[in-house]
């Protein structure tokens, strides 16, 4: 009745390559040096042809490059690019030099060259038909190096942005979890509260919550309280609904086990139910983490004084797109860090399901 | 020996099944256990065994009759009163370590007696294996651990129900002399309920013979084979003859007839 199991639900940027399947296939694969060094290879020639093109093809299409300084160093958008793409390939040759000394690490490092390689490539041809010749529709579509420009154009209002963005996420997020992981206790204990209120929390879950936008942003004192409002709002249905089956889902026998062993009534339920709860909790989580990404952008692009969405709003009405694809970037970096730092703290946390259960923590 | 712990009178207990059909689990149930006795519930499924120890440790309420320990009533769960059940008692969120300390953490003991999380871990034979997590540890383990985390907060009377009635006979042999080992060890007051005949012989003072619905003690046999006793021993199939008479009779069966 609470939805989906929770065993099966979307884990979001869970790591694929650590997936039990793999083991036997590291066990008996054996790169030979040979295989490694071409993957390496792979990886290194696809974004060098990056900067190759960069440099070698001609400017055709008439495109303005402007040059700015910093630090006392004159760099345009083309400088910067290839600056941003020989970073990467310094990159992956440090994890190469680190990943030759081991044998897993060799096989994971040469699994997603012919992937890099690709992206170099499309990297090249992408900087050919959107900067270089202007063959796709412009201002729609400008090339990876004119993206690069909003950082050399606006960083510290970049920067600015970004924070805002990640302080309205981390205040969302904590308020949003604490309250639904809260009242989620509540309704799996409470048969009352589950009564009074399971119907609200289930209308609640059907409705977007951008759509209480006009009401929120007349209601909250400020911008931003009316968007961790919403965000509290869209997380409370998957993480209260997730954390209520967790807690009823506690066999009977661990509370009974329990309560011979001497724990109150408090302990039942924070020493019982709640561990017990936390795979749903987390669950419920990661559920919430994608309504939540969405509404803290859509409430940033329709009335918040700042925030990435603020910022792809405000360069849209300028035409600006390649600041809109620079603000898509960091997005996908930001969103994927954050995912990536609550795999890791919801792998310690049930780290004792580890073997138990199918679900890769 | 004779100081009484457990007294226990006049017990009835029925329950209703999903059709509304009563079911007298138990019908005016007296005995008295002594102090350090280990004593046995035996009998077949449905003779209301496991009810019995489930009012003795307070998870239930009979509908009449009195259960005394030391001359108080029972009212409620209590730590006094360690419980093991058959299978999956243990949580699987916490290590080993963790599940036998958790009567002390619950009880805000721990830091006073965390040395004697690790005197149950070294008696129950499971050094090296304290961050282990349950679903890592095999079920003979699991079940020393559960038996080892209700020993902890030193209870007066050990309930074990069934609790190695999940177990394949070589590690069932082995949890029977680890918790005889535990009994001296302890001078805990053991009861034990198990439908195995030569598991209630091996480990018990008394063994109780009940017959099923309405559940009632038919029997009580005094084991007085001392210990350490053999599995193999005279005295101890001739025990067991006794055990399966009684217990034939009690499950009703009809009596071959003859007629020649």
């Amino acid at each position: 009745m609470w939805g989906s199991t929770p065993q099966a639900a979307p884990e979001w940027g869970a790591d694929v390559s650590k997936t039990a399947k793999q083991i036997p296939t590291q066990i008996l694969k054996q790169p030979s040096n040979v295989r490694f060094f071409f993957g390496a290879a792979l990886t290194l020639i696809g974004f060098a042809s990056a900067i190759a093109v960069n440099i070698a093809v001609p400017q055709v299409a008439k495109v303005k490059i402007a040059e700015y300084e910093y630090f006392g160093v004159t760099l345009d958008f083309n400088t910067l690019y290839r600056g941003v793409i020989a970073g990467i390939i310094a990159i992956y040759a440090i994890c190469g030099v680190w990943a030759y000394f081991d044998n897993d690490r060799q096989l994971k490092y040469i699994k997603r060259a012919p992937f890099r390689f690709v992206l170099g490539i499309a990297l090249a041809a992408w900087d050919i038909l959107g900067t270089k010749y202007r063959l796709l529709p412009q201002p729609f579509f400008p090339g990876p190096a004119q993206i690069v420009e909003t950082f050399l154009n606006e960083p510290a209002f970049v920067l600015e942005n970004m924070l805002y963005s990640l302080r309205l996420y981390g205040a969302g997020f904590v308020v949003g979890v604490t309250f639904g992981v809260g009242t989620g206790i509540l309704i799996g204990w409470f048969p009352k509260v589950y009564y009074w209120v399971s119907p609200v929390l289930r209308i609640t879950g059907v409705i977007p919550a951008v759509a209480w936008m006009p009401f929120a942003l007349t209601l909250a004192p400020t911008p931003f309280s009316a968007a961790v409002l919403l965000m509290t709002l869209c997380a409370w249905f998957p993480i209260a609904s997730f954390t209520a089956q967790g807690v009823q889902s506690t066999a009977k026998i661990h509370f009974e086990v329990a309560k011979t062993l001497g724990a109150n009534t408090a302990q039942l339920v924070f020493r019982v139910a709640i561990p017990h709860a936390l795979p749903q909790i987390f669950g419920g989580i990661a559920m919430a983490n994608g309504f939540m990404f969405t509404t803290l952008v859509m409430s940033e692009m329709m009335g918040q004084p700042g925030g990435l969405g603020y910022y792809i709003q405000l360069s849209r009405v300028w035409s600006a797109y390649y600041k809109v694809f620079a603000a898509i970037v960091i997005m996908a970096v930001l969103f994927s860090i954050i995912l990536y730092i609550i795999s890791i703290v919801q792998g310690y946390a049930l780290r004792w399901q580890k073997g138990l259960v199918k679900q890769n923590v | 020996m004779s100081d009484v712990v457990l007294e226990v009178s006049g017990v009835s207990r029925t329950y209703y099944d999903d059709k509304k059909n009563a079911v007298e689990a138990l019908r005016d149930i007296g005995l008295t256990v002594s102090r350090g006795e280990f004593v046995t519930f035996i009998g077949s499924s449905g003779c209301g065994k496991t009810t019995l120890l489930r009012l003795i440790a307070g998870l239930d309420e009979p509908q009449s009759g009195k259960l005394l320990l030391y001359g108080m009533e029972i009212s409620g769960a209590n730590p006094n009163r360690g419980y093991v059940v058959q299978q999956g008692g243990l949580f699987p969120w916490l290590s080993v370590w963790d599940n036998i300390a958790y009567g002390l953490k619950v009880r805000g003991q721990y830091r006073k007696h965390k040395a004697d999380v690790a005197k149950y871990v070294r008696l129950i034979g499971l050094e090296g294996f304290e961050k282990s997590f349950p679903h890592q540890i095999s079920g003979g383990m699991a079940q020393r651990v559960a038996i080892a985390r209700a020993l902890i907060n030193e209870p007066e009377l050990l309930l074990l129900d069934e609790p190695m009635g999940a177990l394949d006979s070589f590690t069932r042999a082995d949890i029977q002399d680890k918790l005889l080992e535990l009994h001296r060890e302890s001078g805990a007051t053991m009861l034990l309920v198990t439908h195995d005949v030569d598991e209630a012989i091996f480990l018990s003072d008394r063994i109780f013979i009940m017959t099923p619905r309405p559940g009632k003690i038919k029997h009580i046999l005094r084991v007085s084979i001392p210990h350490p006793r053999h599995r193999g021993g005279v005295d101890f199939f001739s025990l067991r003859r006794d055990i399966l008479e009684q217990l034939e009779l009690a499950s009703a069966m009809p009596q071959p007839e003859y007629k020649i």
